[in-house]
């Protein structure tokens, strides 16, 4: 008698009901009617997304975790990422949204006839709403995955949206698509890494479920050379998606050419779901050879960090500096990887939170400094901005103090709770260099920091947009939640606490 | 014959693409030797598939041929609209970023 498999839709819903709406979403691009697109897709994705939020606080404690046949693995530290990755692409949404500096037509060539008309008649290419929607899909996909094939699928159904994403500036056109070639070209080399050593991984163990995984990893029957040769190659992909030193080479490039609200949306959302997957491969999968990645991965973490901080310094464009801040912040969270147990992976996703919002913040408010040719990143321009608006200025000074670690803001409760927790397991030299780096970096944005305040404006011709009311509504809440979670860190390190829990 | 043999076939021509990658300047060609990559990394999975004795490393074959089937959508949509711009596929003359 053959049972039918339970596929537990209720677990899976949110996924599902995000998919849906991308799919809803190709399907409104063929039919509808052209002028009233970018507001049906805006309205089908927001519902998508809060429609999912509220599937997400229903099972949020279900007592079942395993759905679709062993596939996926919806537990506690799944369903905080997977709240996360929703808030911050709401948000990333309405920043999107919101600006105009989406490509009228994206085939067109750049400073063509057709190129003009389309951006003269105001068209708008409003795909931009399901590839989001795809890509968030696949972010909460990647963090659930508990199967190869799953995760491999994920990777790549959140990778392809990005890449197209990246190229699809409408001012400075040919610095965006080269951005979307190298990182399509970068990320599918990765991906391939990835792929072989999940095929060696499988040849181990002979399934493809990280359960038997790790009881054939753990149980060292099989071949120990393919065990090495599967964790390190299955690393290099994962790496490269957080922009771990030395699979960075991407970051600077692509952050700095592709939209700034997708940016927001890369730099933050990316981080979280990349991370969610590390740490289950690492927490479940490979935690039985601790000893033997401990040191590559600590060797890999420090160079992040001091690299990213270094490299920092010498930016002269906001959107690289930003860059190579998130490779250092890279390198924060992998030392909580590194600490595997439960108060690691709770610093971890508390700093994943308050790293991707304060993140968003930062660009966003990137979005609102323009001259006539747009948006201004040039950091000797921004000098002056203090005076010309306090508000921003200031905004974006507490949001770098948050990224360099200051207290009483949410960045230093996130380094604490990390730098602790990789401090208990004896990780003494990774520490060390953690706070040296900190320091470093806090030059920099300190640096900065003078620059809008104290040096002197060398030109009027920078202005700050006024803000729409989704901007205001996008960065403002996720400034407020940098403030708030600095002040009263307990009101989420106690949801971390109870959500910091793997389920093989 | 040693089943072995295509594992060295796999790690050979995974070799070939990602040296290719590094080595080569036009960016289909740098796609070709990733298409290289995915197929070694199939091969891999079907020999251990034979070895375990189990379907589930040629099921992955296929997902995978799906994916690299859409992963070529989208790059040549990618490279495509580069070339038109700049009438030229190298990753060379791509390199407004780092200054």
């Amino acid at each position: 008698m053959l049972t039918t498999p339970s596929f537990e839709y209720l677990l899976l819903s949110p996924m599902l009901i995000i998919l849906a709406a991308a799919v809803i979403g190709v399907l409104a691009e063929a039919f509808l009617d052209r002028n009233h697109l970018p507001v049906i897709q805006l309205f089908i994705s927001v519902g998508a997304i809060l429609l999912a939020l509220i599937q997400i606080y229903r099972i949020k404690s279900s007592s079942s975790t395993s759905a679709a046949i062993g596939s996926v693995v919806i537990d506690k530290a799944t369903i905080y990422l997977q709240g996360t990755i929703l808030i911050i692409g709401l948000l990333a949404l309405l920043l999107i949204s919101d600006q105009e500096q989406f490509v009228a037509q994206a085939s067109a060539i750049p400073g063509s006839r057709e190129e003009q008309e389309s951006t003269s008649k105001g068209s708008i290419q409003t795909e931009i709403y399901p590839l989001l929607s795809f890509a968030l899909a696949g972010m909460m996909l990647f963090t659930c995955a508990s199967d190869l094939i799953t995760l491999f699928v994920a990777l790549e159904v959140f990778s392809l949206p990005l890449y197209l994403l990246a190229g699809l500036s409408r001012r400075r056109r040919l610095l965006s698509q080269e951005a979307a070639l190298k990182y399509f070209l970068l990320g599918a080399y990765s991906s391939a890494f990835f792929l072989f050593g999940a095929a060696f991984l499988y040849g181990i163990s002979g399934s493809v479920y990280l359960v038997d995984i790790s009881s054939a990893v753990s149980g060292g029957y099989g071949n120990d050379v393919f065990v090495l040769i599967g964790l390190i190659f299955i690393s290099v992909g994962l790496l490269f998606k957080i922009s771990a030193v030395p699979f960075h080479a991407w970051t600077p490039d692509v952050y700095q050419g592709a939209p700034t609200s997708v940016t927001a949306f890369m730099a933050a959302a990316t981080k979280v779901a990349a991370f969610g997957a590390i740490l289950r491969i690492f927490y479940v999968v490979f935690s039985p050879i601790a000893n033997q990645w401990r040191p590559i991965i600590s060797v890999i973490a420090i160079i992040t960090m001091v690299f990213g901080s270094a490299v920092a310094i010498a930016q002269r464009d906001v959107k690289r500096m930003l860059a190579y801040s998130s490779i250092a912040h890279a390198g924060f969270i992998l030392t909580a990887v590194l600490a595997l147990n439960k108060s690691g992976l709770s610093a971890a996703l508390f700093y994943l939170t308050t790293y991707g919002l304060s993140t968003l913040a930062a660009f966003g408010i990137i979005t609102l400094i323009r001259d006539a040719t747009g948006e201004v990143t040039d950091l000797n321009k921004w000098a002056g901005l203090g005076k010309k608006s306090p508000l921003i200025a200031g905004s974006f000074a507490f949001l770098l103090l948050s990224f360099a670690g200051i207290p009483l803001t949410s960045g230093f409760i996130g380094k604490f709770a990390i730098f602790s927790a990789a401090y208990e397991t004896g990780n003494i030299a990774v520490v060390v260099f953690g706070v040296l780096s900190s320091a470093l970096a806090a030059f920099f944005y300190i640096r900065v920091i003078l620059l809008m305040f104290v040096a002197q404006s060398q030109n009027d011709s920078i202005s700050i947009a006024i803000p729409s009311v989704k901007s205001r509504i996008a960065i403002g809440a996720t400034t407020a939640a940098t403030v708030i979670l600095g002040l009263f860190p307990s009101l989420l390190l106690n949801i971390t606490q109870s959500f910091s829990i793997f389920i093989k | 014959m040693n089943i072995a043999n295509y594992l060295y076939l796999s790690a050979l021509l995974f070799t070939i693409g990602s040296i290719g990658v590094v080595l080569r300047r036009n960016s289909i060609v740098v796609f070709m030797c990733i298409e290289l990559m995915l197929n070694a990394a199939n091969l891999a999975f079907v020999t251990f598939s034979r070895i375990n004795g189990n379907l589930d490393g040629q099921v992955v074959a296929f997902f995978t041929m799906v994916v690299a089937a859409c992963e070529v959508v989208v790059g040549l949509a990618i490279i495509v609209t580069i070339f038109r711009s700049r009438r030229s596929a190298s990753v060379d003359d791509a390199s407004l970023l780092n200054r």
